[in-house]
């Protein structure tokens, strides 16, 4: 399949008034066409600073790009002026938002919010538009879409609400779909049937998404391909297969770890002891050494490389190194893989 | 929508009949009496005088005469000045004040609005640093003091008005602006407070995210939603700008209701302080309940059904 975005050594940093926040630090990936790519992580791992700066909506100042290139249709979208932005994002590029109850403007009509852009980007007339707006909501589910479309945000249920913001951000037909958490917000059978939407709006578009949540759950249920994050880095990468039935990283051990079993009522849920590293001063080496149970002394010192396991899986430590102590992963862990997928 | 206004109305009565009944006993509970001032009277003849305005009746019969004379505008005759009924004081002297206080609210809610979005657009930069300074002196800087500067600087230095006439209408110029000063300067600090609470709200970042210029984030999403908190605070500042502010009224020689409202308590013009103070009550609730029309037309969320009160 065809690459279409590939980040690569992207670092951004936020200027506070302490210290220099290094929110980012050297991520690369790569998108291919109609894939979903999740990017997972614990709160403040730097996946949603990620998914913002292909979109440039990163507020500059306080933030700021310190190296690294997004390359989108082979071009750079750092080097992009904000004019220029303005005609990638919406049209090229849509995003959903975490909280539905408050991403969507309350003094506009779904109708209006949804026409914006088709005015915008493509041409269109009022009046297209609101075809074309009502069109999508059929699209996305929302039942009486010629009512429902001149009726406000705060007439929508959270659920239909997010489908709302789906239609927005598909109006254009974009190549990529950024969704910023968009099911945290939801309860678990709205959850199911926002992912099952996306799912079957990709088919049928070819839409790549990117996918960013911390939830493993909806990982396994929605995407291809998952990078997982830690203090502003990538750690692991590979496929969806390979991350839950064969991790390699002590931190993505840790995550599956961390899941909650149905079946077990005695086991007291698994946490990963400590907490994430101040990126204002990140570690030098790997920025999970302190909380890895595995951790050796070159891990403090020195960021390990990526070590490709296979085509799809490339992780970064130094367990890895031919030099170092053979460790497996902990059983729970392929326990908590077969769950999840099965 | 109809039921709604109906509702309210009902409500407006409702208030000023309180209004009226708790002004009427504070007024009769005061010591003092509309002939003390005056030259030494022969008790004779200030009995005539107490006759003559009906102050010997019962206070039941005085009461419900008087709520009824209100329910057509008649408040009787002043106590002070012979030969004049309440209402031709107030038609005579509020039309000054409206024509001031429109200037005034205009100058306030254009001029504040604009300053308080500039602040927000330059947000912790030096045009935010200046537009703060400018509200926060407005705010402190008493209405007297302005309008003493400006007839110093406009009137006297550069004579481009009049120090003190009411005759056309560059005359209002100078005392608009001093009443709306400190108005203005709340207006604008609101404004700032709400615009970047606005601003940094997710629905903008969907906008931003859609492709939408700055320009068009800023105004057609930012602006509606950010103008929600001066809007429910205008009721009060209309009415209060309309009845006119007395200090400024007496510095630039304003014949109108504020003064005429101060004039009427020193001297215990009991039917002019009642009428004003109706007159006042009446202006308070109707644009109190304009506003609320206009709040419930920008912002969808409030429905205005009869139910409830209407929130």
């Amino acid at each position: 399949m065809k690459k279409i975005l590939s980040v690569k050594d992207l670092s951004v940093n936020f200027e506070t008034y302490k210290a220099e926040v290094q929110a980012v630090r050297k991520v690369s990936f790569d998108l291919h066409e109609e894939e979903t790519l999740a990017i997972v992580g614990e709160s403040g791992s730097g996946k949603s600073v990620t998914a913002q700066s292909i979109m440039r909506l990163i507020p500059m100042p306080p933030g700021k790009f310190v190296s690294g290139s997004i390359e989108f249709n082979g071009e750079d979208l750092i080097e992009k002026s904000e004019k220029q932005m303005e005609s990638i994002r919406g049209k090229e590029i849509g995003m959903i938002f975490q909280d539905p109850m408050t991403s969507l403007n309350p003094t506009m009509t779904i109708g209006k919010q949804i026409a914006e852009g088709l005015i915008k980007h493509q041409n269109m007339s009022k009046k297209e538009a609101h075809l074309r707006g009502v069109e999508l909501l059929k699209l996305v589910g929302i039942p009486n879409p010629e009512k429902r479309i001149k009726q406000y945000p705060h007439e929508f249920s959270g659920g239909m609400r997010q489908r709302a913001m789906i239609a927005i951000a598909l109006a254009c037909n974009p190549k990529i779909l950024i969704a910023d958490e968009p099911t945290t917000a939801l309860d678990v059978t709205i959850q199911a049937q926002i992912l099952d939407l996306m799912k079957g709006l990709q088919k049928e578009t070819g839409t790549a998404i990117i996918l960013i949540t911390h939830d493993l759950g909806v990982v396994a249920n929605a995407a291809h391909r998952v990078a997982v994050m830690y203090g502003g880095k990538i750690v692991e990468t590979g496929s969806v297969d390979e991350i839950f039935y064969n991790p390699r990283h002590p931190y993505t051990w840790g995550l599956l770890g961390s899941m909650p079993k149905l079946d077990n009522h005695d086991e007291e849920l698994k946490a990963i002891p400590g907490s994430p590293p101040d990126l204002s001063d990140p570690p030098q080496g790997c920025p999970f050494a302190a909380r890895c149970p595995y951790a050796m002394k070159a891990c403090s010192t020195q960021m390990p490389e990526y070590f490709e396991l296979s085509e799809t899986q490339k992780t970064a430590c130094w367990l890895l190194d031919e030099r170092a102590p053979k460790v497996e992963p902990p059983e729970f862990v392929n326990v908590g893989g077969l769950k999840v997928n099965g | 929508m109809v039921n709604y206004i109906l509702k309210r109305i009902g409500y407006i009565a409702l208030s000023l009949f309180l209004i009226i009944s708790a002004t009427f006993f504070l007024m009769q509970a005061a010591p003092g009496s509309p002939f003390a001032s005056e030259r030494k009277m022969t008790p004779a003849i200030e009995e005539q005088m107490i006759e003559a305005y009906g102050l010997n009746d019962p206070i039941h019969e005085q009461y419900i005469t008087y709520v009824v004379n209100s329910l057509t505008f008649d408040f009787g005759p002043s106590f002070k000045f012979v030969g004049q009924e309440v209402m031709d004081i107030i038609l005579r002297s509020f039309p000054y004040s409206l024509v001031l206080g429109l200037e005034a609210v205009f100058i306030a809610i254009g001029f504040g609005v604009l300053l308080g979005v500039f602040a927000a657009l330059k947000h912790n930069r030096f045009g935010d640093y200046t537009a703060m300074i400018i509200a926060v002196m407005g705010i402190s800087v008493p209405s007297f003091i302005m309008a003493t500067i400006l007839q110093y600087i406009f009137a006297f230095k550069l004579e481009m008005f009049s120090v003190a006439r009411m005759e056309s209408f560059s005359d209002t110029i100078l005392p608009a602006i001093a009443l709306a000063t400190t108005p203005l300067a709340f207006i604008a600090r609101l404004m700032r407070s709400s615009m970047l609470d606005v601003l940094s709200s997710d629905y903008i970042k969907t906008a931003k995210s859609k492709g939408m210029s700055q320009r068009i984030v800023t105004y057609k999403h930012g602006l509606r939603n950010a103008l929600l908190p001066v809007i429910s605070y205008m009721g009060p500042l209309v009415a209060g700008i309309l009845t006119g502010s007395f200090i400024i009224e007496q510095i630039f020689g304003i014949p109108g209701l504020g003064s005429e409202f101060v004039t009427s308590i020193t001297n215990r013009d009991y039917t002019v302080i009642m009428g004003t103070t109706v007159f006042y009550s009446v202006i308070l609730l109707v644009s109190i309940l304009i506003v609320d029309l206009i709040y419930g037309i920008v912002d969808p969320r409030i429905k205005l059904v009869a139910k409830g009160g209407g929130k």
